[in-house]
């Protein structure tokens, strides 16, 4: 799986090269700014990107312009953001346009490997990963309302873990419960938030995500 | 007569008189402070003078205020005190001395004295001339009706302009028809020359009443060493607060960090088993330190503001805002940065006030840059009774884009809605090419 990467700190940058590379991707490009991003993306076409926000030379929100142009020009391209901030806004663009293939991740997430490489995989297959924080946000606000609120502790779990991107496997596995004891969940909440049930994973998560982001 | 605001030409005209008269009856009160005044200037020689020298000087410039309060009501446009500060008040007679020689060496204290004596001239020949008119009118009037005949037959004799009332005078159709003519034109007179014998009035006022350029400069030292302060105040205040959860935050973090680590390597080759436990903590720890300071950057200036600037940085607050405001921006490009963030932090503090105090449903936040003015208006439909004072905090947001020259406006009657509007002047750096 061919990977560009988007990091202007050289430690980082080093430390994500190798942390992919022994998980088996191939790194096709590593760059430290904005116009090489959108470059390398364009060029390589990969499998996916990995993508630090902030870049050089502007310092501000240049790896997501980059991000979301080179998404325009090739859309569905599959691009992981990672930052040391995690905005709803940020992540409203980058799902704005509805086509999945979008991750966007606190850096610390990359302390645990085994959780960041797949999502990694996750985006590169078209799917979603969402940062538990922005997840958890959104939620925390739509609790307020009554469809939200008819939601048992135990859905709630779910749903958050949902949004994030998480197939019914691994929900299972980090609630330590069954994959059928989730399976009933899901289609609690669907019901429940009146949302049409779908058996492809990632048209549930949009479909999530677009309920919360209301 | 342009300077009347927001009123027809005709609504000025039918005011005027009223106006006129209004401000003649605010001179009779003035003359009596003015003659006061000088009274008490004349026993300066004696000691009794010094004495009461400051009470006179403040009673004849409350008096003086009316004016430039009334102006400011129909133009619109306030009359500036042009007061020099005054010494902060002692007690005994070196503080009574003190003022004496700050109110006599003010020259707006002589000019407020020119102005009570000259202005009931200048009044009669312009901004009360009207009414003068209209009560000549209705003389003439009177005249035609009964007075006339009444003056003839005992034997009076009297001109009403070129109109001549004597004995006949009520039977002679010509010179009724004359009387009722003339009092006609001065009231039609009266009402149409009202407004721009008023404009020439107010010019005369805003010249002797406004602020002279010595006195303009003093209010704003005085203003700008208030809010120097006030914003030094603050900076150091929020560097303390920075030291504080740095100290407790993430610099224990670390600490505590680098003393696990030097436990792991000890218990490497005896216990990995407690090693890997260890492990799994100090990245947690990690994880934890970067939270904080994660939080606090967002507090010394929030990420999205640096990226994209004021628009996204609001629309970016409001998300994460349980009311969801629904934010309009109409910037075509960036103020500086400190007024950036002043206003940034003002209005997610306004939109935590909506959130927590006023019980609200629904939040507004509209963001344009009019004519050199960068306006934030804040509206909620809670149940209002907001006071700047008593919690809110916004007295202190008050002062801080005050340091901008910033002013903040409140609205909210009991039952709501509340709204709050921030002001600020400054100018906009053209927008930011964004890099693609």
């Amino acid at each position: 799986m061919r990977v560009v990467l988007a990091e202007d700190l050289a430690l980082l940058r080093e430390g994500l090269v190798s942390l992919l590379e022994t998980h088996g991707f191939e790194i096709a490009a590593a760059v430290d700014n904005g116009p090489g991003l959108l470059k390398a993306l364009l060029d390589h076409r990969p499998d996916v990107a990995v993508v630090d926000v902030r870049l050089p030379p502007s310092f501000t929100d240049e790896g997501l312009q980059a991000a979301l142009e080179a998404r325009r020009r090739v859309p569905g391209l599959p691009v992981l953001v990672l930052s040391q901030y995690v905005e709803q806004l940020y992540a409203r663009e980058l799902l704005a346009d509805g086509t999945g293939g979008v991750g966007y991740l606190l850096k610390d997430r990359v302390f645990d490997s085994a959780q960041f490489v797949d999502a990694v995989r996750r985006v590169a297959a078209g799917g979603t990963a969402m940062d538990p924080e922005v997840i958890s946000r959104l939620v925390a606000r739509g609790v307020r309302d009554r469809p939200l609120g008819r939601l048992t502790p135990r859905e709630l779990e779910v749903l958050e873990l949902m949004a994030q991107g998480r197939s019914n496997a691994a929900i299972a596995q980090q609630l330590v419960v069954t994959e059928r004891a989730v399976t009933k969940h899901t289609a609690n909440i669907f019901a429940k938030l009146d949302l049409a049930v779908t058996g492809d994973d990632n048209r549930r998560v949009l479909a999530v995500l677009a309920y919360l982001d209301r | 007569m342009t300077e009347m605001a927001n009123e027809t030409v005709w609504q000025a005209r039918l005011r005027t008189p009223g106006r006129g008269l209004l401000l003649t009856l605010i001179g009779l009160s003035a003359m009596l402070a003015g003659l006061f005044f000088i009274t008490v200037v004349s026993t300066i020689g004696g000691f009794l003078g010094v004495l009461f020298f400051p009470r006179a000087t403040r009673f004849l410039r409350s008096r003086v205020d009316r004016y430039r309060r009334v102006i400011g009501r129909w133009t619109g446009v306030e009359i500036e005190r042009p007061y020099l500060p005054e010494p902060e008040a002692e007690p005994g007679l070196p503080g009574r001395f003190k003022s004496f020689v700050a109110l006599i060496s003010d020259p707006a204290t002589w000019r407020d004295y020119l102005w009570v004596s000259v202005d009931p001239f200048v009044l009669a020949f312009t901004a009360a001339l009207p009414i003068y008119m209209i009560l000549y009118g209705i003389w003439g009037f009177l005249l035609a009706a009964f007075a006339g005949g009444l003056i003839a037959d005992h034997g009076g004799n009297e001109w009403y302009t070129f109109v001549h009332v004597d004995a006949g005078y009520a039977h002679s159709p010509l010179r009724l028809a004359g009387t009722l003519v003339v009092a006609t034109a001065f009231i039609a007179g009266a009402f149409l020359s009202g407004p721009p014998l008023m404009a020439v009035y107010i010019r005369w006022a805003r010249h002797l009443l406004g602020p002279t350029e010595r006195s303009r400069l003093a209010l704003r030292v005085r203003h700008l060493t208030e809010t120097r302060s006030d914003a030094v105040d603050a900076s150091a205040a929020e560097l303390r607060r920075i030291e504080r959860d740095l100290h407790d935050g993430a610099q224990a973090r670390l600490v505590a960090m680098g003393m696990s680590l030097g436990a792991i390597e000890h218990l490497l080759d005896r216990d990995p088993e407690k090693a890997r436990l260890l492990l799994a903590q100090t990245r947690e720890s990690s994880t934890k330190a970067l939270h904080e300071l994660r939080d606090l950057v967002r507090g010394i200036h929030p990420p999205v503001l640096a990226d994209r600037g004021l628009g996204d940085a609001i629309k970016a607050l409001s998300l994460d805002h349980p009311l969801r405001p629904e934010v309009t921006v109409e910037l075509a490009g960036r103020p500086e940065p400190p007024v950036e963030s002043a206003v940034y932090f003002a209005v997610s503090e306004i939109l935590t006030n909506a959130a927590k105090h006023a019980d609200a449903s629904h939040v507004w936040v509209d963001l344009r840059h009019e004519r050199g003015m960068l306006r934030v208006t804040v509206t909620d439909n809670g149940r209002g009774g907001a006071t700047l004072d008593g919690g809110t905090g916004l007295r202190g947001l008050e002062r801080r884009i005050g340091t901008f020259d910033g002013v903040l406006a409140l609205s909210s009657p009991v039952g709501g809605p509340t709204i709050v509007t921030l002001e600020l002047p400054c100018a906009l750096s053209s927008p930011k090419i964004s890099p693609s």
